[in-house]
C-alpha cells in the first residue's frame, strides 16, 4: 500500500532526527502539569532556564507535564539522554526524581519545593512563610477596615504555607484584624480560573477586606483585577507583579525560582553544583516583599521601615515565623 | 447508542469508515502542524516511531491502553442501557480511596491475598460512586448526565481533603499518602528482574490481562446473560422493555454500578501498579478519554480495546513527539488528540451516506 511506504519513509526520517538529539552535560527542566506559561511558578522557572541560555548559549532540554504516568519518562528520558543536571518543578516530582536519580548516579539532579535526599540531588525549598509573614504586615497596616484576605489556589500544604506566615504577619501587626481565607477549587483547574479568583475577591471585599493576597497562580490575575476595580488593595506572588495594576498592588511575594534554577543550571556548567538541600528565605533573598515606582506611592516610609526591622528580626532569629508544613498546624488563625 | 444499524457490510462500517475518519484526522491535524512551521510527515513519523519502534514504546501504549480499556467498558456498558455515563472520571478517581484504603490497612497480609482484596475494594468504590447517581436516575428521574458530571466535582473535593488531611504524612509536602508496601503490584520490568530479563523501565504491569480479562467478561455479560440481554433490552427500548416485565430501576442502577466498578479497576493500574501511592488526580483525564474510546469501539468490547490501543498510540506517541520537537507543545498533542476524537466520535456519520451510495445492499 502506498500509504503505508510513505510511513515508513517517515518514520525512518524522524529517527534520524531524534539520534541527532544527544546531548552531554546539557541542562534540562521539566515543569509542573500548570504548564510553562502560568505567569507564576513555572514561568519564573522558565525565565530563569531562559536567562541561562542567553548568557551562555546553551540550549537546555524542557519537557511540560500532561499526566502523572509522564513525570518519570520525562525524567528518565532526559537521563538517558544524558542531560545533567535535570531540573524537576515542583513537589509532585519527588518521586519520579528519586526513582530516576537513584538509577543514574552520574548525573545531577534538582528539584524545586521538596526534598529528595541522595547524594546527587540539589533539593531547592523556600521559606515562603518568611516572605508571606512580611507581605502580611504591609496588608496588616495598610488596611483601614481592618480585615484582610487571602485566596489560594488549591487546599494543599504548600498553600497553607503561605496562609499561614500572610496571617501571622498580619496579626503582628494588628492582633485584632480578620483574616478571611479562601481556596479556588479542588482539581488543577484551581491554578488557573481568574473569573473565580475574581469572584471570591469580590467575596471577601464585601465582607469589608479591603487588602487581598493571591497565592493561585494564574488564578491570582483574577484577584488582582478584581481588587483594582473594586477599589481595594492586592498582593502578587511568585514574581514580582506589582506592574500589572500600577498603584493598586501593594507589594508582591517574591519567591525566586528563576535564581534558583539559573544558579542550579550555572553551576552545573561550571563543575559547581551542590547536591545537598537548599533552604532559601529571606537571609538568602530566595523569598521577599517587591519595591518600585508601581507601588512606592501606597507603601510610607514608616510602614517600610517596620517591615525591615521584622525583615532583620527573623534573619537575626529573633522573630520565629511558624511553618505550617512541620506540623500541620497554623498559631494564627 | 446501541441504535441498530447497517445496512452497510460491516467490514465498510467498522473497518472502513472508522480509517477514513482517522485519515481524515492527521490531515487536518497536519495542516496545524505545518502553520506552526514544522514537518507533518516528520511529526507523524516521530509519534509511530515513539510508540511502535522500540519495546518501551509498545510498553507506554499498553499502559494507556489499560486505563482507557477499562474507562471505555465503564462508558460502554452504560450506554447498551441507555445512559450516558460521563462520571468515569470521578468513579476512578473514588475507587482509589478503596485501593488505598485496603492497601495500606491490609498490609500484614500475604500478596496473594491482599491484592485481590484491593482489586474489590476498587471495583466497590467506583461502583458505589456510580450507584448513587444510578439510583437517583432510577427513582427520582435526576438526569444521569447532570449527576455524573457532578460526582466528578464531589469526588475531587473528598478527595483532596482527604489525601490532605488523613493520608498524607505529617511534615511532607506532597500531596500523596505514603507508599502502599502490601498490595504493590509489580511491574514487567520488576516481574522480569526476578527471571533475570532486563526490561526497559515503564509503568506496564499485569493489569493489562485484567483489563482484557474485564473486556471479555462485558461481552459475555452483554451477549451471553439474562442481565445483559435485560441491559441491551432497557437501552433499545424502554417502553418496550416495561411491557416485557424488566425492571427498569433495577437495570439502571445495576447497569450504573457495574460501569462505575469498570472505572473503578484504572485505580487498580494506577494506585497499585504504578504510582504505588494514593495521590492527586492520578485518574488524570482517562475517565473523559473513556467516552471517546467507547464511540470509536461502537461500544463493543473488541472495539474499545483497539481504539484505547489508538489513543495509547497517541499519548505516548504525542510524549515523544513533544519531546523531540519543542516546538509542538503538549497543547498542540491535545489539538491533534481532539482532531481524531472529533473525527472518529461526534463526525462518525459524516462519511456514511456516501459510504451507503457506495455500498448500499438492497435489504429490507
Amino acid at each position: 500500500m502506498n500509504k503505508r511506504t510513505l510511513l515508513a519513509a517517515a518514520a525512518s526520517l524522524a529517527m534520524m532526527a531524534v539520534s541527532a538529539l544527544a546531548a552531554d552535560d546539557k541542562p534540562a527542566i521539566v515543569f509542573d502539569i500548570g504548564g510553562k506559561f502560568d505567569k507564576s511558578f513555572n514561568e519564573s522557572m522558565y525565565n530563569g532556564a531562559e536567562r541561562f541560555k542567553k548568557e551562555s548559549g546553551i540550549q537546555y532540554g524542557e519537557f511540560e507535564i500532561a499526566n502523572e504516568a509522564q513525570r518519570e519518562q520525562a525524567i528518565r528520558n532526559f537521563a538517558d539522554q544524558g542531560y545533567s543536571p535535570i531540573i524537576a518543578a515542583g513537589f509532585a516530582q519527588a518521586a519520579a526524581v528519586e526513582k530516576v536519580a537513584k538509577e543514574y548516579p552520574d548525573l545531577k539532579f534538582a528539584i524545586v519545593d521538596m526534598v529528595v535526599d541522595l547524594p546527587n540531588v540539589q533539593s531547592i525549598v523556600f521559606k515562603e512563610q518568611e516572605g508571606s509573614y512580611l507581605v502580611g504586615m504591609l496588608a496588616g497596616l495598610a488596611s483601614k477596615t481592618g480585615k484582610v484576605g487571602f485566596v489560594g489556589g488549591m487546599d494543599i500544604p504548600l498553600i497553607r504555607k503561605f496562609g499561614c506566615g500572610y496571617v501571622q504577619g498580619v496579626k503582628a501587626v494588628r492582633p485584632d484584624a480578620t483574616v478571611f481565607q479562601n481556596m479556588t477549587g479542588d482539581t488543577g483547574a484551581a491554578w488557573n480560573d481568574p473569573v473565580k479568583g475574581g469572584e471570591i475577591t469580590k467575596g471577601q471585599m464585601a465582607q469589608g477586606a479591603d487588602v487581598v493576597y493571591a497565592a493561585a497562580g494564574a488564578t491570582g490575575l483574577g484577584v488582582l483585577q478584581a481588587a483594582a476595580d473594586g477599589g481595594a488593595l492586592s498582593i502578587g506572588v511568585d514574581a514580582n507583579q506589582n506592574y500589572l495594576h500600577p498603584g493598586k498592588v501593594l507589594t508582591s511575594m517574591m519567591k525566586r525560582v528563576d535564581v534558583a534554577v539559573y544558579n542550579a543550571m550555572k553551576s552545573g556548567k561550571d563543575g559547581t553544583f551542590k547536591s545537598g538541600i537548599q533552604e532559601l528565605g529571606l537571609a538568602q533573598d530566595g523569598v521577599g516583599y517587591a519595591m518600585d515606582d508601581y507601588n512606592k506611592p501606597l507603601v510610607t516610609a514608616d510602614m517600610q521601615a517596620k517591615v525591615e526591622a521584622a525583615k532583620a528580626g527573623i534573619i537575626a532569629g529573633k522573630i520565629q515565623v511558624h511553618d505550617y508544613t512541620a506540623d500541620n498546624k497554623c498559631p494564627a488563625e | 447508542m446501541a441504535a441498530p444499524r447497517s445496512e452497510l457490510p460491516a467490514w465498510v462500517d467498522i473497518g472502513l469508515i472508522p480509517l477514513l475518519n482517522l485519515a481524515v484526522a492527521l490531515i487536518v491535524a497536519g495542516l496545524v502542524v505545518v502553520i506552526i512551521g514544522e514537518n507533518p510527515l516528520q511529526a507523524l513519523g516521530i509519534m509511530l516511531n515513539g510508540a511502535l519502534g522500540s519495546f518501551k514504546g509498545w510498553s507506554y501504549l499498553f499502559y494507556y491502553t489499560t486505563n482507557f480499556t477499562f474507562t471505555g467498558l465503564a462508558v460502554a456498558v452504560a450506554f447498551h442501557a441507555g445512559l450516558f455515563n460521563i462520571g468515569g472520571e470521578g468513579q476512578a478517581y473514588f475507587a482509589g480511596l478503596g485501593a488505598a484504603i485496603v492497601g495500606l490497612n491490609l498490609e500484614f497480609l500475604p500478596w496473594p491475598i491482599v491484592i485481590p482484596l484491593a482489586v474489590l475494594a476498587s471495583a466497590g468504590f467506583g461502583a458505589f460512586w456510580a450507584w448513587v447517581p444510578g439510583v437517583l436516575q432510577a427513582k427520582r428521574g435526576s438526569h444521569i448526565v447532570i449527576t455524573t458530571i457532578m460526582f466528578n466535582f464531589i469526588a475531587a473535593s473528598l478527595m483532596v481533603y482527604l489525601i490532605n488531611n488523613v493520608f498524607r504524612p505529617v511534615g511532607r509536602m506532597a500531596v500523596e499518602s505514603r507508599e502502599i508496601t502490601g498490595a504493590y503490584i509489580l511491574n514487567f520490568r520488576e516481574l522480569g528482574r526476578l527471571i533475570g530479563w532486563k526490561l526497559p523501565s515503564t509503568p506496564l504491569n499485569p493489569t493489562i490481562f485484567l483489563a482484557f480479562l474485564a473486556a471479555w467478561g462485558v461481552w459475555y455479560l452483554l451477549w451471553r446473560t439474562k442481565l445483559g440481554y435485560e441491559i441491551r433490552t432497557v437501552g433499545a427500548n424502554p417502553e418496550a422493555a416495561a411491557y416485557a416485565g424488566i425492571d427498569q430501576a433495577r437495570i439502571i442502577t445495576v447497569s450504573m454500578a457495574i460501569s462505575g466498578a469498570l472505572a473503578g479497576l484504572l485505580s487498580v493500574n494506577e494506585v497499585l501498579g504504578v504510582q504505588h501511592r494514593l495521590l492527586l488526580e492520578f485518574a488524570g483525564g482517562a475517565g473523559f478519554v473513556g467516552i471517546a474510546v467507547a464511540l470509536m469501539g461502537r461500544s463493543h468490547p473488541v472495539g474499545i480495546v483497539l481504539a484505547a490501543m489508538l489513543f495509547g498510540l497517541l499519548y505516548q506517541g504525542g510524549t515523544e513527539l513533544s519531546f523531540a520537537r519543542p516546538l509542538i507543545s503538549r497543547d498542540m498533542i491535545v489539538v491533534i488528540q481532539g482532531l481524531v476524537i472529533l473525527f472518529m466520535g461526534a463526525l462518525e456519520y459524516a462519511f456514511r451516506p456516501w459510504m451507503a451510495a457506495l455500498f448500499f445492499k438492497p435489504e429490507d
